[in-house]
């Protein structure tokens, strides 16, 4: 060969090798990593705990007091959506107890103006996903499915990743998530230690649970 | 025609072609012309790489890439706008687009039969043309793989095609073959990037070590990934290239086979039938080999490799575009005797609807194409006369793309219910994307021809001559003989 240069890799290219090996086996926990995160409680936005405006403690009201689910958001047996109870339904009791607590100013002052208080919404869903809460809370899912034990949050947050695989968990496998009516706003009751696996499979047959997975079930 | 190529000066080799065809009895024909040593035939080959290349080439690549930018635009306009761009329609949900991605992956099939199934039966002339032909498969995938990423509608949602982990639970149908095609499709165009790969290393290196500039030097110095062309590294690369061709072999009939499960497995006349795979099989290999000889014949041309890519080998291509064209005859014919064995009414219905509804045109084009025109090349004279060789490998193509078009829009155009018959009439997009698509390809090809080793030099030498130290009783010896032709070393 005459003195033609040619390019080979220098001699230096070969401390790469290991560098190159640990890249290719270090690939499948990279992969493990990236799916890992994507499905992760903190890229789904699980916790999101937001301010609101008046430090209404649910842990009080429903925890101590024993205040019902329905008592406040008083649509959810009959409407898909679970209406945030407007300023009338705190001053209910509130004209007569606390009535000059400073926390409550906010309330007091909405109810003489006749304004809202912007409540800031926790549980949102895209529009494109329709949920009926009637459906679910008229055939044995109760609240706590979802929203978790609200009697024990001084601050409401998100207790559920509200994603669609999580919807269909419970929709291929509706068992092990009813109850009796009768206890569907009791945060405390767990049916998988009050009923047997027979009992809950019952139910199902009871309020005739035939769970759709089909796209139009849920995008309509 | 021999004593004056034999008389020309130097710079007229490789660009008058020498009839090669005839093969007295206990000869062999050489299939490298006039070579008088490997080093002519790594001249001939590197030169189209290292110099200017004919002004052909400039003007082909600037139509191609002109094509290429209106695909760009054409795709483009696409996606902001939606499908709704093309002339789709109710009952025809697939047209241009579907009958594109099945033509381009058909055209695929003689790439990887020649490099794989050729290789694993000893067919030697398969030297000449694999490099190019692997190149071919590998561009016409690529231009398969656009449309079904374009014809989804919302293309950023394309990876949707994939089995994803994700957070909605959500998978594609298992049990669809729209999914086995995702499958058969990327295994395919994987296999066939390596092993054209792995195949031209060699080459490459060669072309790293005439290279005179430093860019050049680097270039296919890192392509060429190290090779010395040692012993050991001779070794490896045929094991590598053998246990390659073993894995592309089921390739060839696994991949088309899919996607005519695309067809086959609905419920629709005129799609479901049991003689899809091995129909577009044969075609899929009849519209490839029609595409070696449209691209082989202008490239041997322009850049005088007539020595190397010669009339044998042309003759044995329109030999396989014989055979095959025959199959697909045969299977047209078959289609219609079932529609009428079966006693099925849609399935009559839909066979006589296609030769005689309003789509009669693009079927009857389509048998003169692929019926008639193949026939011709049962005259020899036909099969080496390059004009009509190349004239009737674009009658091919042309037949082969209205055969897709045929399966899939008449049968879609008119189902089980008359109510919803509607007809599908192609837009200006529906063209653009067509033809922008054989910008992309044509971008590509010419590339490749400028700028890698057009033929793999190295395997051409090995079945010259020289490359065979006992050339009187060569069919006397085992190939795997170390002294004889199967030697890695004698290549270079």
């Amino acid at each position: 060969m005459p003195a033609k240069s040619r390019f080979l890799f220098p001699r230096w290219s070969n401390a790469l090798l290991p560098f190159l090996i640990v890249a290719g086996a270090t690939m499948p926990i990279y992969a493990a990593f990236i799916v890992a995160y994507g499905l992760s409680p903190k890229t789904l936005d699980l916790g999101y705990q937001p301010v609101q405006p008046v430090p209404y403690s649910h842990a009080l009201h429903v925890g101590k007091l024993g205040l019902d689910c329905r008592y406040c958001h008083n649509t959810v047996e009959r409407a898909s959506f679970a209406a945030v109870p407007p300023t009338q339904t705190c001053m209910n009791c509130h004209t007569q107890i606390q009535r000059d607590s400073p926390k409550l100013e906010k309330v007091r002052s909405s109810y003489e103006s006749g304004k809202s208080i912007e409540w800031v919404k926790v549980h949102k869903l895209p529009d494109y996903a329709y949920f009926d809460h009637s459906a679910h809370v008229n055939r044995g899912v109760g609240c706590v499915e979802c929203h978790g034990r609200v009697d024990q949050m001084e601050v409401v947050y998100r207790f559920s990743p509200l994603a669609m695989g999580w919807c269909l968990e419970c929709h291929r496998d509706p068992d092990s998530h009813l109850r009796p009516v009768s206890q569907i706003t009791n945060l405390a009751w767990d049916q998988k230690v009050e009923m047997t696996p027979e009992e809950r499979a019952a139910l199902k047959s009871l309020y005739h649970i035939s769970p759709s997975e089909n796209c139009s079930t849920c995008h309509r | 025609m021999k004593i004056m190529s034999n008389s020309s000066s130097n710079s007229m080799r490789g660009f008058i072609d020498t009839d090669n065809t005839e093969q007295p009895v206990g000869t062999r024909v050489p299939l490298v012309l006039h070579m008088k040593s490997f080093g002519e035939v790594t001249h001939q080959v590197c030169r189209v790489a290292e110099t200017k290349p004919p002004l052909a080439w400039y003007v082909a690549f600037a139509v191609s890439l002109s094509m290429l930018a209106f695909l760009g635009f054409c795709v483009t306009y696409l996606i902001f706008t939606g499908v709704g761009v093309w002339g789709l329609n109710n009952p025809v949900m697939w047209a241009y687009d579907i009958t594109n991605f099945v033509f381009w992956v058909g055209i695929g099939h003689a790439g990887t039969l020649i490099s794989a199934i050729l290789f694993l039966f000893r067919q030697k002339w398969r030297t000449g043309i694999n490099r190019f032909a692997e190149a071919m498969t590998i561009f016409a995938v690529i231009c398969a793989g656009l449309f079904p990423g374009i014809h989804i509608g919302r293309v950023w949602l394309a990876y949707w095609l994939f089995p994803i982990p994700n957070s909605m639970d959500m998978w594609p149908q298992f049990r669809s073959p729209l999914l086995w095609d995702v499958f058969a499709v990327g295994t395919y165009f994987t296999v066939s990037l390596v092993f054209w790969y792995i195949g031209m290393i060699p080459d490459l290196a060669t072309l790293r070590d005439r290279a005179t500039g430093k860019f050049q030097q680097f270039a296919y110095g890192l392509a060429s990934i190290g090779w010395r062309g040692s012993m050991r590294h001779w070794h490896r690369y045929e094991v590598a290239y053998l246990l390659l061709a073993a894995l592309a072999t089921p390739l060839v009939l696994s991949v088309h086979s899919v996607v005519s499960f695309d067809f086959a497995v609905s419920q629709l006349p005129g799609w479901h039938s049991t003689i899809f795979p091995p129909y577009f099989v044969a075609g899929a290999i009849f519209s490839g080999f029609a595409m070696v000889v449209s691209l082989a014949v202008p490239a041997r041309q322009l850049f005088g490799l007539k020595d190397l890519i010669t009339l044998r080998h042309l003759d044995n291509m329109n030999k396989i575009i014989l055979v095959t064209g025959c199959m697909v005859g045969y299977a047209y014919s078959m289609e219609f005797f079932i529609a009428w064995y079966s006693g099925a009414l849609y399935e009559k219905f839909a066979f006589i609807n296609r030769a005689f509804g309003q789509y009669w045109w693009a079927y009857w084009i389509m048998v003169s194409c692929n019926v008639i025109t193949p026939q011709l090349f049962w005259f020899k004279a036909i099969r080496i006369s390059v004009p009509l060789m190349f004239v009737l490998s674009i009658f091919v193509n042309v037949g082969m793309w209205f055969e897709r078009f045929v399966i899939i829009v008449t049968s879609l155009a008119n189902d089980f219910l008359p109510s919803s018959w509607d007809q599908f009439v192609p837009t200006w997009v529906d063209i653009g994307t067509m033809v922008g698509a054989f910008g992309l390809f044509g971008t590509c090809f010419l590339l490749f021809c400028r700028y890698l080793p057009m033929i793999a030099i190295a395997e051409v030498k090995a079945v010259m001559p020289q490359a065979n130290p006992h050339p009187h009783h060569d069919h006397a010896h085992d190939p795997h003989d170390p002294q004889g032709a199967g030697a890695a070393g004698v290549k270079r």
